[in-house]
């Protein structure tokens, strides 16, 4: 808890929150019947924050984040997004999107890919232009903008994906386990380059990722889920320091956090086996 | 250049089995032309040739066969009678200023030519039209894709008469616009396909993350789905264009046109000339090579200009 407080004097403003979840229900009727992909969802999530979910397949982490792009609709219960629904907050530029796949237009250049969002948003030219230049710098590809996506890496890419999230100056941003497809190597950095671009810009991030040392790492909040119905078994505090070296991850703070999150797992597991 | 071996190779293999084949499609034609002339032939006289097998006929004759070859009116005639022919009716007229002639198959070819590019026009605004509303409207999806399939499964033959017919009655002098429709009527069905498969190519990510701008309709199409079938309305027009070519060709052959490729060949069918047949066919087939050829060149300085890799 001291970790929170000490966020909100550096950010300087009170705790407000920029999610809330209550008593969420998301049903989907398909085929096979309904399937409930989250019950009974409570969650506050705070300016600043970085929350990660994680959970096996179908434990509605990623449902979740839909839920508060607007991109599902909820069958039962309460969200806000800025004290908004989720539909008002997505056309107000809340948030910025990434998924797990870059998807880059093969067709557009770097520079262009980012400016996607911002034509469709009808910004003047210049505008465009400072906008794409400021975010390529915040994600350390600068000199890349005329470059066509096949020119990058994945990294790279995954990160030109980032910045076109970015772009439009959303004060959240949602990331659908965006370095699942990459390589633990390039997966560390990203990690590395991930939190030092939230320490700048003090966004508020909800990250959906399979890897539990990548939850610990990155998150100020682990909200642990477990599926069939997808539901929240724990939601874990963490009690590391803003400024994480990647040789955090040897700390006995780092391990027990770690241990916590993946006893969560298994017992939302338990009742499956 | 690195497939130029591959294609000649399997060019050589063709022409090797057109003249193996020549002898035997022949070998009757030779042996008759060779009787009248007073030779002594094993068995007499064609009626009865006729109950023998070529092969038969070739053992026992094996000294003309080579006439098979050098014949004025053969059956099959040989690859360089055939470059001859239309060497005499292109090249060699337009050498002497009379490419436009009416015996010229550089002026037949340009009619048929122009009914192609008109039909293929044609076909591929309605291919591009259906796809969209294809691709928009549930309803169409259901309605629409289900009559393109079966307009694909009437034999064009049949209903290229009708169509002739049909414009006639509507007072359409010009013999060209029945043949566009016949020709667009070939050429549509791929271009629906291809982009119908084009437009729907975007993943459903991609479809969201323009979601997640609050994009319109009209935004997602121009900037993602229109873009992204680029590369399928290309392979389809290249498929349309040849379709079209037929189209036009078929359409020409009922019509009782006396001009066209489709004309050449039925006239040479009527009069007992394969020269002329052939050589129109071969005509047909440079005139798609090259047309194929020219969108496939389109094609690459399209997709490199867009960036994408052809």
């Amino acid at each position: 808890m001291a970790l929170i407080e000490s966020n909100e004097k550096m950010n300087g403003v009170a705790q407000e929150p920029v999610i809330f979840a209550e008593k969420l229900d998301l049903t989907f009727q398909t085929n096979d019947g309904a399937v409930q992909a989250l019950r009974d969802v409570n969650l506050t999530i705070n300016k600043g924050d970085f929350v990660s979910f994680i959970g096996p397949s179908g434990c509605g982490k990623t449902t979740f984040l839909r839920v508060v792009a607007a991109l599902e609709h909820p069958t039962g219960g309460e969200i806000t997004v800025n004290g908004m629904s989720p539909d008002e907050a997505r056309r107000q530029r809340a948030y910025g999107y990434v998924f797990q796949a870059a998807g880059l237009y093969p067709w557009r250049t770097i520079s262009k890919n980012i400016e996607l969002p911002l034509e469709i948003m009808g910004y003047s030219k210049e505008s465009k232009r400072e906008h794409v230049d400021k975010v390529l710098k915040l994600v350390d590809l600068e000199g890349f903008g005329e470059k066509f996506p096949w020119q990058l890496s994945g990294g790279m890419q995954q990160r030109a994906s980032i910045a076109r999230a970015l772009a439009f100056d959303a004060e959240i941003l949602l990331m659908d386990e965006p370095f699942g497809a990459l390589d633990e190597i390039v997966r560390d950095h990203l990690n590395e380059q991930l939190l030092a671009l939230w320490g700048r810009t003090g966004k508020t991030i909800g990250f959906v990722t399979h890897s539990i040392p990548e939850a610990v790492y990155l998150s100020t909040k682990i909200v642990v889920m477990s599926p069939r119905p997808g539901r929240i078994t724990d939601v874990i505090e963490s009690t590391l320091p803003r400024e994480r070296p990647l040789d955090i991850r040897d700390t006995p703070e780092f391990l027990e956090i770690a241990h916590r999150v993946r006893e969560g797992l298994r017992a939302g597991h338990a009742y499956d086996d | 250049m690195k497939n130029v071996v591959p294609v000649l190779v399997v060019l050589a293999a063709i022409v090797g089995i057109w003249y193996a084949a020549v002898a035997p499609m022949n070998i009757r034609t030779a042996l008759d032309q060779a009787e009248r002339g007073g030779a002594v032939i094993e068995p007499e006289g064609g009626r009865t040739r006729l109950e023998v097998s070529v092969w038969r006929l070739m053992a026992d004759n094996s000294e003309y066969i080579s006439e098979g070859y050098a014949l004025d009116r053969p059956r099959l005639p040989t690859p360089a009678q055939v470059g001859r022919e239309l060497w005499k009716t292109t090249g060699e007229m337009a050498l002497r200023g009379k490419a436009m002639s009416k015996r010229s198959l550089i002026y037949h070819a340009t009619v048929t030519l122009k009914s192609t590019l008109w039909g293929f026009l044609l076909g591929t605004f309605l291919g591009i039209a259906g796809a969209v509303a294809i691709t928009h409207s549930r309803v169409m999806d259901m309605s629409v894709m289900p009559w393109a399939i079966i307009s694909q499964t009437i034999p064009i033959v049949a209903l290229a008469p009708m169509i002739i017919v049909l414009s006639s009655q509507l007072g359409i002098e010009d013999r060209g616009v029945p043949k566009a429709i016949i020709s667009a009527y070939l050429c549509y069905f791929p271009v629906l396909v291809g982009m119908v498969k084009g437009l729907r190519a975007p993943s459903a990510s991609q479809l969201d993350l323009l979601r997640t701008y609050s994009a319109s309709q009209w935004e997602t199409f121009v900037k993602l789905r229109l873009p992204a079938s680029v590369p399928y309305l290309f392979t389809s027009l290249k498929i349309g264009i040849a379709s079209a070519l037929v189209g036009a060709i078929v359409g020409e052959l009922p019509t009782g046109a006396i001009s066209g490729l489709g004309a050449r060949i039925l006239i040479g069918d009527q009069f007992g000339t394969p020269l002329a047949i052939w050589a129109a066919l071969l005509a047909a087939a440079i005139l798609a090579g090259i047309l194929v050829t020219l969108l496939d060149l389109a094609q690459r300085i399209t997709l490199k200009r867009m960036g994408l890799q052809a």
